[in-house]
């Protein structure tokens, strides 16, 4: 929902990063505003899941200059769980497994670090146990996965059901997904994207990350960017995703090669 | 060597029940002298902390040993089970009413068992079986014999400026099960040496935990001695943390075959903690079975050791045994040395064995951050996470031992 007045979430100025050494991303602008759904595609390799990882906070990944500005504080030189618990949450595209730790006492544990800098109350194992699994229908999540261990086990479904899950609990101020739609099948794609959708407020963004048109046509996005060789080429709506779908990247990339284009 | 010596001349007459094992571990004891790095056994051992151990005064006889302030760590008693608290003065047994199925040895006994059975781990060799010998004076030695026996607890008393040694002797008797929880907590400056050996009869099942736990400047050096008749189980579990250091030695013999034993350690070290395990077992028949897994986890400047020997000779025809030992580096200053050691002879076995050293995975410790919890936290939970595989078997309702949360808390990356 796009509100001219509403407040910037993020803003992202003149971004550039990267990973031993190897510059990634050149020169990233974007803002979000409340209430806004963003979807960034492009090609493998363009940028998109660096830019997530790098708005996060990955260790990985350095940032040799530009701002990122989350409800206008720079939050850079913030640590990640300080980052998360502000408001910014990550879904993975690949979600990882962690044998041991038991996925409920993780999403206690993560829940509690948010709840805190809401000034909301933690909750002990009972009164958590009635939210999770209220918000466990949200996802249409069998609540065994909560008695394993984090994402061990899980089907490439079942992973991405648990990252909605978690941002159902965190009640996040941004949420980017990175590529939350990869490896779903159709069925599972609704079921996540209805998540997304249910979890949207006026007072919160969303920035999805995707190759493919088919989230947004279960996910409306407000506006499309189209991400190449680390930077934003091109800003559109969602007409520009499905553009994209029937041209390919080469009508922003190489935009002489398409004529019928603008 | 000199103060070794004078160490030597200082101890007390020899007197008691263990009198003569007391003279031939003194004997043993001049003859081997002070362990040095040279030695294959002693080659990574923090030689320090075993001379601090004798700098210590040995028993306190005014003492009150029952000091409150440790007491309060303590957890409640098991639920329908039965607690002993040994030192090495105190008769533990004096007032007490031990349960059906369970009795002290006769005299009788107790002087056939020293005669016939200390010989298998002579002192002769073994430096901590000598020092143990050389200074224990109290024997807790019982019979224990049934099926519905209430789980048993033995509290190893501690008390800081003293060194301990503590000699216990179990006879399980054919067919019967029993629960026991072995609890080790050491006090500031203090010294412990345990003496434990257990003879399982045929058909016996024994769940057997440690819980080893010191602080600074404590150091336990312990001793397990298990021997195991056909059909019988038995099952050792042992957690030891935060001595400055911890060497535990342990020998389970199968002595006909056809027995099972499993084997789980965990130890975590920090600071400038040594944490070592030595095991043996033996498989002296055929058609034995071995289960071993042992973890440590290092961090800060801390240092574990695991030397793991298995023992097949021609006779162990069909042994199946397998042994695991994972570790967890947690700080680049750390280290972890771990030795597994399969000595086979027999051709018609199935051995395996295993050892992984590892650092925490960036990319766990990422994803819990990115859910807002703190590294120190995301450290825990998969520390937590790593020891649980080993603490969920510890017997006799365990977790009612808060110090076990304290392992975790207190190892930080």
């Amino acid at each position: 929902m796009i509100k001219k007045d509403a407040h910037l979430i993020l803003e992202i100025t003149d971004l550039h990063a990267s990973v031993e050494d190897q510059p990634i991303l050149q020169g990233v602008n974007l803002q979000i505003r409340a209430g806004e759904i963003h979807a960034v595609m492009g090609r493998n390799g363009s940028g998109k899941s660096t830019l997530s990882k790098i708005i996060a906070g990955h260790p990985a990944y350095t940032v040799t200059s530009g701002e990122v500005k989350f409800q206008g504080k720079d939050i850079l030189n913030m640590e990640p769980e300080d980052r998360a618990r502000a408001g910014v949450f990550l879904g993975f595209q690949y979600p990882v497994e962690i044998p041991g730790v038991s996925n409920l006492e993780f999403l206690r544990v993560a829940t509690n670090s948010r709840r805190v800098e809401m000034d909301e109350e933690e909750l002990d194992t009972f009164a958590f146990e009635d939210l999770v699994n209220e918000k466990l229908k949200l996802v249409q999540m069998d609540p065994i996965f909560l008695e394993r261990s984090v994402n061990e086990g899980f089907s490439g479904g079942e992973k991405k059901r648990n990252e909605i899950l978690q941002m159902a609990l965190l009640q996040p101020i941004v949420s980017i997904l990175d590529e939350t739609d990869s490896g779903l099948d159709i069925d599972a794609l609704r079921v996540i994207a209805a998540g997304v959708n249910q979890l949207n407020t006026p007072y919160s963004a969303t920035l999805l990350i995707t190759h493919y048109q088919r989230l947004l046509n279960e996910v409306i996005p407000d506006f499309v960017h189209v991400m190449s060789s680390g930077k934003i080429l091109r800003t559109g709506g969602k007409e520009l995703a499905l553009e994209l779908e029937e041209y390919g990247y080469d009508c922003v990339e190489k935009p002489s090669n398409n004529k019928e284009v603008n | 060597m000199a103060d070794y010596r004078q160490w030597l001349n200082s101890l007390p007459e020899p007197n008691g029940v263990l009198k003569n094992l007391q003279t031939q571990g003194r004997a043993s004891l001049a003859n081997l002298g002070m362990p040095t790095n040279t030695l294959e056994e002693w080659r990574l051992t923090d030689l320090n902390c075993l001379q601090k151990i004798l700098n210590l005064p040995l028993y306190k006889p005014n003492r009150d040993y029952l000091d409150e302030e440790k007491q309060k760590e303590w957890a409640q008693r098991p639920k329908n089970g039965f607690r002993l608290v040994i030192d090495s003065q105190t008769n533990p047994l004096e007032d007490i009413n031990l349960p059906n199925g369970i009795r002290p040895l006769t005299s009788a006994e107790v002087e056939k068992l020293l005669v016939q059975r200390s010989n298998q781990y002579s002192s002769s060799r073994n430096w901590q079986v000598a020092i143990n010998n050389a200074t224990a004076t109290n024997f807790l030695a019982l019979k224990i014999e049934g099926q519905n026996l209430p789980p048993l607890e033995l509290i190893m008393q501690s008390d800081s400026g003293a060194f301990i040694p503590t000699r216990i002797a179990l006879i399980v008797e054919d067919k019967t099960k029993l629960n026991l929880l072995q609890v080790a907590l050491g006090a500031a400056n203090s010294a412990q040496s345990h003496l434990v050996e257990i003879y399982l009869g045929k058909g016996a099942e024994l769940n057997h935990g440690l819980i080893a736990f010191g602080i600074e400047e404590a150091n336990m050096i312990a001793n397990l001695f298990v021997e195991q008749k056909t059909s019988s189980h038995y099952s050792f579990t042992s957690v030891q943390h935060g001595w400055s250091l911890s060497r535990l030695e342990s020998l389970i013999v199968q002595t006909n075959g056809h027995a099972n034993t499993t084997l789980k350690g965990l130890q975590v070290s920090s600071k400038k903690q040594q944490i070592a395990t030595h095991s043996r077992v033996k498989f002296e028949g055929p058609q034995g079975c071995l289960e071993q897994l042992q973890k440590s986890a290092a961090t800060d400047n801390s240092h574990c050791i695991f030397n793991g020997s298995i023992q097949v000779p021609q006779l162990a025809q069909k042994t199946n045994a397998a042994q695991l030992s994972r570790n967890l580096l947690m700080s680049n200053r750390a280290r972890i040395d771990t030795k597994p050691e399969l000595e086979i002879i027999a051709d018609d076995v199935r051995c395996t064995h295993g050892a992984t050293i590892s650092q925490l995975q960036e990319e766990e410790v990422f994803y819990m951050r990115s859910r807002g919890i703190t590294t120190e936290q995301a450290t825990s939970l998969l520390l937590k996470g790593y020891c649980k595989e080993i603490l969920d078997n510890l017997p006799v309702e365990s977790h009612r031992w808060e110090i076990l949360d304290k392992l975790l808390k207190s190892v930080k990356r």
